[in-house]
């Protein structure tokens, strides 16, 4: 097998490694934030950098490996951005409609379904 | 409606269809090229009917510059919201009706996605007359401030596009 130059895994291990971090965070949010509406940024956050970081390293990695570039990933990208925002706002809105209660120092009021 | 049955109703979902095959497909050959072009026609013939008004995009190369905004909003927020998550104090959530200037509808959707996209806030509702968006906070201080800057850094190039 080939290795890649230094410098390439260099870079490749630490988009992993930031992208496992990203994805940690997002999940500990989901455990640790006060209430549903606050919950809900957890996922959709850790989705866009943790994942994005976790696609670029892959697609640096394979470009390097085989010598053609990569593109696969970018559609992994492209279909993850359309889905999370829809899933977020469908949550939401379910959890308007169940008059889930938010944390007692919220600012403003959910709209009645 | 009164455009021809064949052709291309929408012009750029025809033209995404056919990139985003040839990307699935792993490489253009000639098979790629004319399933994409199979796909391209058809799909937009079978849902013209879930396109009321074909949305008309002005200034493409708006849509460029607007993307590269996003993506570094969305590295830039994520170290932000990071810190939070691991710093004990309480967030202070807010939900924050935002006054919409875009009447597109498509400009609206994009709109919502991004501003979910972008940690720290989720779009939670369009009012049903369409001049309003509902927004979930996660931690904000200035009510007022949210709306200015997402007014300035994503609606104003939206308002671009779509007229």
């Amino acid at each position: 097998m080939e290795s890649l130059p230094f410098v390439a895994e260099l870079i490749i291990s630490a988009l992993l490694v930031s992208g496992g971090f990203f994805s940690l965070v997002g999940a500990l949010g989901l455990s640790r934030l006060p209430d549903f509406y606050a919950r809900l940024h957890g996922p959709t956050k850790a989705t866009t950098l943790g994942v994005g970081s976790v696609v670029i390293a892959s697609m640096m990695y394979f470009t390097l490996k085989t010598g053609e570039v990569a593109i696969a990933e970018v559609l992994v990208t492209l279909f993850l951005f359309l889905t999370a925002p829809v899933s977020a706002n469908i949550l939401a809105k379910a959890a308007m409609h169940q008059q889930v209660k938010c944390m007692k120092d919220t600012r403003g009021q959910p709209w009645s379904q | 409606m009164t455009a021809a049955r064949f052709g291309f109703p929408q012009p750029w979902l025809s033209v995404a269809l056919f990139i985003v095959w040839q990307f699935l497909a792993d490489g253009v050959t000639g098979a790629s090229v004319v399933m994409g072009l199979i796909l391209g026609i058809v799909i937009p013939q079978i849902t013209r009917q879930f396109w009321p008004d074909s949305p008309r995009m002005q200034k493409p190369w708006v849509l460029v510059r607007y993307l590269v905004v996003v993506l570094y909003d969305i590295v830039v927020a994520s170290v932000t919201v990071t810190i939070l998550i691991l710093s004990p104090r309480q967030p202070r959530s807010a939900f924050v009706s935002y006054p919409l200037k875009l009447e597109h509808p498509l400009g609206i959707t994009i709109l919502a996605s991004t501003i979910s996209l972008t940690p720290g806030t989720v779009s939670a509702d369009v009012s049903d007359d369409g001049t309003l968006l509902l927004i979930h906070a996660l931690d904000v201080d200035d009510d007022a401030e949210l709306i200015r800057s997402i007014h300035q850094r994503y609606e104003k190039p939206l308002l671009e596009m779509f007229r």
